[in-house]
């Protein structure tokens, strides 16, 4: 079903006349109440009247994850914090997080956005949503509760966790869409499958995975062991949070783009030029009604490519396929962001060890597993197999306390690390998704 | 009278033992007592040899990690409640034991045991006033 059928059919040449429309207002806002845009603008020799047309945003300086955090916590919001209703926040690169804010009205298009989004997965008025995303500073599970409830369906807050409850909740309270992590989704299932509770016998029809990168062949898996249709949303929370792209359950092939909202682009992570339709890059995002916290050509440093073929869903917005990959080297941990940065700053602060560090990830049923391999340094090398356990554990309390992610701590020897070219290799990601 | 031991950081992987063997079997140094103790992830391989300094670089050389530390050799008659007298006076005198092993070889009539205790000094005056020899390590080398 298509929610909002004037906004997501609409012909291409109207779209991008209200595209122009709302970048050039978006512009001239940010240069005006945001002095990290204005300066940016500046030294690229620029003011917000000469983006005339669309292809004129080439000219606009990117915006980077650094300078969301440069301007920690609030310096990049538009609008006085008495209009801002609502804060999140996702990790940054240094442990610091990235600090995200919403007027009254964005809460108001993040929840359209959303309600849109769930309808193109399948949900409608009268569904019951079990809502799996984690409710708090993630945007997860929020934004989809907002969702929900402006769509007019039913929704459940369970959030994470507690998965043994949550199998009862679906047996008892007969949900028909169930959204979450596509890796929990497996979990979940099974889980259900240990306490004798088939999907089989449950309600669902769809389920709406996102927030972490998944493949075709965990899809296949994940409508086979839950008996659903599956299909992927993306969002980032610099960006508004789910609901910037999602698939229609009638094609699954590509996430449709809410273009009146934002403009992708896709540029070369290395020149930084765009590049056409077709070609796989880095995903940059241009928000076009976000008052709170508007951004201006921002790095996702998702890998991707755009689709503009017609799609039979009826929808015009151009499509975004699967994220293939990362322009650095962030890891999605349980549906939280890990620089290796940040592992490194912990290993920085214990003098016991060498900075050499290497993240193995790797899925255990269905669950993200870190584990960080560390070479204990000579100077502080003791012989009681005591002393050096107290240290693992103390490493794997540091890296909880800072990243909110468990981690296994693993002393190596001296240079077991792989050094290739001199530069270690720092993750090896064994997760098949 | 105190005796140096090296330790040798090891991860649990297969032929890790053995490296640090034909390390020492080139340099011609001579093992003359060992321990291993492990947890799933590593090992610690503490070694006494007959030239510890030697050992220590040919293995740190190598990329071992390599500790010093040191150790007590004590003279254990080797007859039933031998052990249990020593251990007495430690826990008597309040001195922690955080390891211990045995000597390969004999001395006369005794066995040798090797202690890794804190309060060294303490825990060797109160050996020898209790009449137990403890033995240096020039003399343990050439047993």
């Amino acid at each position: 079903m298509i929610h909002d059928i004037e906004y997501e059919t609409m012909p291409r040449e109207a779209l991008e006349a209200i595209q122009l429309r709302r970048l050039q207002s978006t512009l001239a806002r940010v240069y005006s109440s945001v002095p990290f845009y204005k300066k940016a603008f500046e030294e690229a020799g620029i003011v917000p009247s000469d983006i005339k047309t669309l292809s004129d945003l080439k000219l606009v300086p990117f915006t980077t994850k650094t300078d969301l955090r440069d301007n920690y916590p609030f310096d990049m919001f538009a609008v006085p914090m008495d209009n801002v209703v609502r804060i999140h926040a996702s990790s940054g690169t240094t442990g610091k997080p990235t600090v995200v804010g919403y007027t009254a009205r964005d809460i108001g298009t993040w929840s359209n956005l959303m309600a849109r989004a769930l309808a193109a997965g399948g949900a409608g008025r009268g569904d019951i949503i079990h809502n799996a995303y984690g409710y708090g500073l993630f945007t997860g599970g929020l934004g989809v509760h907002y969702g929900a409830e402006r769509l007019g369906a039913s929704v459940i807050p369970v959030s994470g966790g507690n998965t043994k409850r949550q199998v009862v909740i679906m047996k008892d309270f007969g949900p028909t869409i169930i959204t979450c992590t596509p890796s929990y989704a497996l979990h979940l299932a099974e889980v259900a499958e240990d306490v004798g509770v088939s999907f089989d016998s449950l309600t669902f029809k769809f389920g709406i995975f996102g927030a972490e990168p998944w493949s075709e062949k965990m899809r296949e898996e994940i409508e086979r062991k839950l008996n659903l249709t599956a299909v992927d949303i993306y969002g980032l929370s610099e960006v508004m949070g789910p609901g910037v792209a999602i698939e229609c359950y009638e094609e699954k092939k590509g996430l449709h783009i809410f273009e009146d909202h934002f403009i992708p682009e896709i540029v070369d992570p290395k020149t930084l030029e765009p590049l056409p339709h077709g070609e796989t890059g880095e995903l940059v995002f241009t928000s076009l009604t976000k008052e709170a916290f508007p951004v201006i050509r921002y790095r996702t440093r998702d890998i991707t490519s755009l689709n503009p073929e017609p799609c039979s869903c009826g929808r015009t917005h151009l499509r975004m396929n699967r994220v293939t990959g990362r322009s650095d080297d962030m890891l999605i941990i349980r549906g939280v962001n890990v620089f290796p940065s940040q592992i490194e700053s912990v290993l920085m602060e214990t003098e016991e060890v060498e900075p050499h560090y290497q993240l193995v990830v790797d899925r255990k049923d269905n669950l993200d597993v870190l584990t960080v391999n560390v070479e204990v340094s000579e100077g502080s090398f003791t012989d009681e197999v005591r002393g050096l356990q107290v240290l693992e554990k103390r490493i794997t309390k540091n890296i909880k306390e800072l990243l909110g992610v468990s981690a296994k701590v693993k002393l190596v020897e001296p240079k077991a690390i792989d050094r290739s070219q001199g530069k270690a290799v720092r993750v090896v990601d064994n997760r098949e998704i | 009278m105190q005796v140096e031991q090296i330790s040798v950081f090891l991860e649990n992987k297969s032929g890790r033992l053995s490296e640090v063997t034909a390390i020492l079997t080139e340099s011609e140094v001579n093992i003359r007592a060992l321990a291993l103790a492990d947890t799933s992830d590593f090992g610690v391989l503490r070694l006494l040899v007959d030239d510890t300094e030697k050992a220590r670089q040919v293995l740190k050389n190598n990329g071992f990690t390599v500790g010093k530390t040191n150790v007590v050799a004590v003279e254990v008659p080797d007859k039933p409640g031998g052990l249990h007298r020593i251990l007495t006076l430690f826990y008597k005198a309040d001195i922690n034991v955080e390891y211990m092993y045995a000597f390969v070889r004999s001395s006369g009539d005794n066995a040798v045991m090797i202690f890794r205790i804190e309060k060294e000094d303490e825990a060797i005056d109160l050996l020898h006033k209790n009449g137990v020899n403890v033995i240096d390590g020039e003399r343990l080398y050439t047993i």
